[in-house]
């Protein structure tokens, strides 16, 4: 199939599509969970720890009872006679352990905001009163803060049963690291450190459930990416069948891969529905959402690279350690991005011999998973860091040692020494359109010569690797029930037209667009005439739903696939009411056409009209079947990996430490681009998280495991003024996997923008021969850095 | 409990309502009109941005009890006068939202902008005025294009 060609019949795959969806919510009228009401239903508010690590020794919950509105209050044990706790490992992740978690802390609290009791009033304001009276005495235990120090002799086990706070060690080691190091002509070697940030989805997590004791059946309004992994969760938590639950997700405020996980407070919610058997709402507030959110990236890596004199690398030696908070998150673990860290470590670049550790550590502070990008921005920044770094070693162009290195267009299929497989990547061409775009010469010259004029500018440049459209290697193989195929059913309407229910899922992303233009073109009807449904487990094929990058690769397949199916039972009917041979008829412009003459020969209208309410003048024998269902999943690979390269044009004030962003690039290859007006702007947003984590993100901690800056006052996120504008360029690879040939896009914009960033920050400290390995990198840390380049200047 | 008496979207409102009640939840809860949002509940975000007497405001720093004898206007009201359809039809031209959590909020934003900017504008000035209201879907610049695009065509009409 060629979607390249644009003169296609009935083309829509590779349109600028806007989205019809945005019409209600430009006009307010989006409903998101927490704009949900039923009747009866309660609020519900939780009491949250007040210290990283304490014993609980007494729970008094009377007084709240009595409060205004108050209609229940639970405790931990209360609660754990509703909920079954849950322990977040899986098996392929090798020797991972974790605790049993409950929804309400019973006997001991692990990190500053974990729920310790629940109230249920009927407004939220009476349930955050009530909360307050409830009394809990706490003995305060030592709180284990810092990974490392989590990891040394003598630490509290924030566990005991597990014996330590190491929840998971990984090694790799190929090829033979120690005399790659020995050979080598230089050896960079720097150690780099990541803030701990989060998603803030501007909507924060929300929760309607709604048990009916009549139907003896629990609906879940939910903002999830996943529901059909969240029926699974409910029923067996709650000690449902799989059939009792139905999962609904609305609008959704906002993901990122926050709204993939189980938290502890939603369950809560869920389970009380069922004992009071009334509909229960809660939406987090943004207080507690910094406290109870998923974080992600807190990572330091101590990182080697061996290079030979002619800028040729020959291996990676690295060290990352993890915190991940104290309990690994259910039901994707928190093991996956320190493993994702030592997978794509040194990804786009050949080379053959590598050794990596990774460490993940159990400490009290918030709980860490995956959040967009899932290790992407720590490998992309530890290897495009050390690439920098060698180049100015040897006094080499940074664009000079990136071409020496990246695996060549041409030498695919190939495996990276971590094991990744790679169908076929684009570094080579994606690099040569990056420094067109940039015009990358012109740039270099003026950074010259403002230099001259003390104004001090950098460009920063990072290759990177995403993973998109994973299959079963993910999750599946590790023993989750999350399902890594996804399906489509397709129906022909009573009036021609299509409706699409799929199991793939919309956070805004423009998936129920997508799929509608791989409808419209599969079976050859009009955009306008396709209606797509998600985010029901009651009314959609069962599937992943929408993560690492999967709905338009894996989603957009299943739908093209059922709509060709469709397509063909629509032409054995019409070729029986018009005796003809469906060989000879094709479908076009929403009727079904002579394939020769293109003619018209009866429309899909009638073609309805006749199948559904005349099937007497069909042929005898003839039933029409006007629906179908496909399923996909990619067998060949267990990751569509894409590429790309990102470049950052900024310029630094040594007098106040600030970095203005004045230009950034991004040129990647996501294979068939679908809709290139979708793909550029998750693109430009995945830019600007990861610009946030490179200049503002960070959650603050103290000593005693306080999180400070848990507000949007103290939290800094990017905004609009001081974001630049992004020039987005494409190299189109399909993947020979589907018959769309399209890879995920979603992850690309976060993977490298931190490491393009902080590299050109370096580009710009160079003259005074400083280099920072810390993000983000704030105001105060680039005054430190340039600071210490005058004391030494003063002592030389 | 305090009573008080305003126009929403141009329609007579009394109401009885708890002093502390902030005008966002009053709008929300009480009046059906959750398209004004909440995203921090302390004035950083920008989600719940109305207009009260004809200046935009955050809804949730605003006690509804201020806003007796007033006139709250919120982006139900301005859709249906059609007074910023164009800005809405370049929002979904250019894709400028994504989750469109912070939409409503934006665009009143961005309409504020639109009544008292001078017609030469420029982008610099555009993402100053947005820079109060968060977006985390869409890196800013589609919204900026969108508003701009707004900007000169109502200048040239």
């Amino acid at each position: 199939m060629k979607f390249s060609n644009p003169a296609r019949p009935d083309a829509q795959i590779g349109l600028a599509r806007a989205r019809p969806q945005a019409r209600a919510l430009v006009q307010g009228r989006g409903t998101f969970a927490s704009d949900i009401t039923v009747p009866r239903m309660v609020h519900a508010a939780f009491l949250r720890s007040p210290y990283a690590h304490a014993t609980i020794t007494a729970i008094d919950l009377a007084q709240a009872r009595t409060m205004p509105g108050v209609v229940a209050v639970l405790d931990g044990a209360a609660m754990a006679d509703l909920c079954t706790p849950w322990v977040g490992v899986l098996t392929h992740l090798k020797g991972l352990k974790s605790a049993p978690q409950h929804p309400l802390a019973v006997g001991r609290v692990r990190w500053q905001g974990e729920p310790v009791a629940m109230v249920l009033a009927n407004t939220r304001a009476q349930a955050e009163d009530a909360a307050e009276h409830i009394m809990v005495s706490y003995d305060p235990l030592p709180p284990v803060v810092d990974a490392a120090a989590a990891l040394a002799p003598g630490a509290p086990i924030i566990h005991p049963e597990l014996g330590d706070n190491l929840a998971f060690e990984r090694h790799i080691d190929t090829g033979n690291t120690d005399a790659a190091f020995a050979a080598a002509d230089h050896i960079i070697e720097a150690d780099f450190t990541f803030g701990r940030h989060t998603g803030v989805t501007l909507e924060a997590r929300a929760v309607v459930a709604d048990w009916n004791e009549g139907e003896q059946r629990l609906t879940v309004h939910q903002g999830t990416q996943v529901p059909h992994m969240m029926q699974t969760i409910y029923a067996l938590h709650l000690g449902l069948d799989e059939s009792q639950v139905r999962v609904i997700c609305p609008d959704v405020g906002g993901s990122f891969g926050i709204k993939i996980h189980v938290y502890p407070d939603e369950m809560a919610a869920v389970a009380a529905s069922r004992l009071l058997r009334r509909p229960v709402r809660f939406a987090a507030d943004r207080l507690e959402s910094f406290v109870s959110d998923i974080h992600a990236r807190d990572h330091t890596v101590h990182a080697r690279l061996a290079v030979m004199n002619d800028g040729t690398i020959t291996g990676f030696d690295i060290d990352d350690l993890t915190g991940i908070g104290p309990y690994s998150a259910y039901p994707r673990t928190s093991a996956v991005e320190a493993n994702q860290v030592i997978n794509l470590i040194g990804g786009p670049y050949r080379f053959a011999h590598y050794r990596a550790r990774t460490r993940v550590a159990f400490q009290n502070k918030a709980m860490m998973s995956q959040y967009r990008a899932v290790g992407h921005p720590i490998a992309t920044s530890v290897t495009e860091g050390l690439l920098d770094r060698a180049a100015q070693r040897l006094g080499i162009d940074p664009v000079t040692i990136r071409r020496r290195n990246l695996i060549p267009d041409d030498a695919y299929p190939c495996t990276s020494p971590s094991g990744m497989r790679f169908e076929a990547l684009s570094h080579h061409a994606c690099l040569d359109r990056l420094l067109t775009l940039m015009d990358y010469d012109g740039l270099r010259a003026e950074q010259a010569s403002l230099r001259e004029r003390g104004i001090m500018r950098g460009i920063g440049i990072a290759s990177f690797i995403e993973i998109t459209n994973p299959g079963a290697a993910f999750y599946g193989v590790g023993g989750a029930r999350i399902s890594a195929q996804d399906g489509a059913t397709i129906r022909l309407d009573a009036t021609g037209r299509l409706i699409v229910q799929a199991s793939v899922t919309e956070q805004g992303q423009g998936t129920t667009t997508i799929l509608a233009q791989i409808a419209a073109e599969a079976m050859g009807v009009a955009f306008e005439h396709i209606r797509v449904m998600l985010g029901d487990t009651d009314i959609t094929p069962y599937g992943g739903g929408t993560w690492a990058s999967r709905a338009a690769g894996i989603g957009g397949e299943a739908t093209w696939q059922a709509a060709r199916a469709l397509r063909d039972q629509i032409l054995t009917l019409a070729a029986s009411i018009l005796q003809e041979t469906p060989t000879n008829l094709d479908i076009s412009g929403g009727a079904v056409i002579d394939h020769a003459s293109r003619a018209e020969r009866i429309t899909l209208a009638e073609l309805a009209r006749i199948a559904y309410f005349r099937p007497d003048t069909l042929p005898k024998g003839i039933q029409a079947e006007l629906i179908a269902t496909r399923h996909y999943v990619p067998r060949e690979y267990p990751f569509a990996f894409t590429n790309g390269i990102q470049a950052a044009w900024l310029e630094l004030d040594t007098e106040t430490g600030f970095i203005t962003l004045l230009k950034h690039w991004v040129v990647e290859d996501c294979g068939t681009i679908i809709n290139p007006l979708l793909v550029d702007e998750q693109i430009r947003g995945g830019v600007v998280q990861g610009i946030g984590a490179a200049l503002f993100e960070q959650c603050d901690y103290d000593s005693e495991g306080q999180m400070l800056n848990a507000s949007m006052a103290d939290y800094l996120v990017p905004m609009a003024g001081e974001m630049p504008d992004i020039i987005i360029g494409h190299v189109t690879t399909p993947t020979a996997e589907s018959t769309i040939g399209a890879k995920g896009a979603g992850e690309a914009g976060t993977a490298a923008a931190a490491a393009a960033v902080a590299n050109a920050v370096n580009d710009a400290l160079s003259p005074r021969g400083i280099t920072i390995d810390t993000i983000p990198l704030t105001p105060a840390r680039i005054l430190a850095a340039l600071a210490t380049y005058a004391d030494g200047v003063g002592r030389g | 409990m305090t009573s008080i008496t305003l126009t929403v979207n141009g329609e007579p409102i009394t109401a009885t309502i708890p002093p502390r009640l902030h005008l966002a939840d009053f709008l929300r809860d009480h009046l059906g009109l959750t398209g004004t949002h909440l995203g921090c509940e302390h004035g950083v975000c920008g989600a719940c941005t109305v207009r009260l007497d004809g200046a935009i405001v955050r809804g949730c720093l605003v006690l509804a009890v201020q806003a007796d004898c007033c006139t709250v206007e919120t982006i139900e009201g301005l859709s249906d006068s059609g007074e910023v359809a164009d800005l809405q039809h370049a929002f979904a031209a250019r894709n400028a939202l994504q989750c469109g959590y912070c939409t409503p909020g934006m665009v009143m934003t961005a309409q504020d902008f639109l009544l008292h900017a001078p017609a030469d504008a420029s982008r610099a000035a555009i993402r100053e005025h947005l820079s109060g209201n968060y977006c985390r879907c869409t890196g800013y610049e589609a919204i900026v294009d969108a508003v701009e695009t707004t900007l000169n065509a109502r200048r040239t009409s």
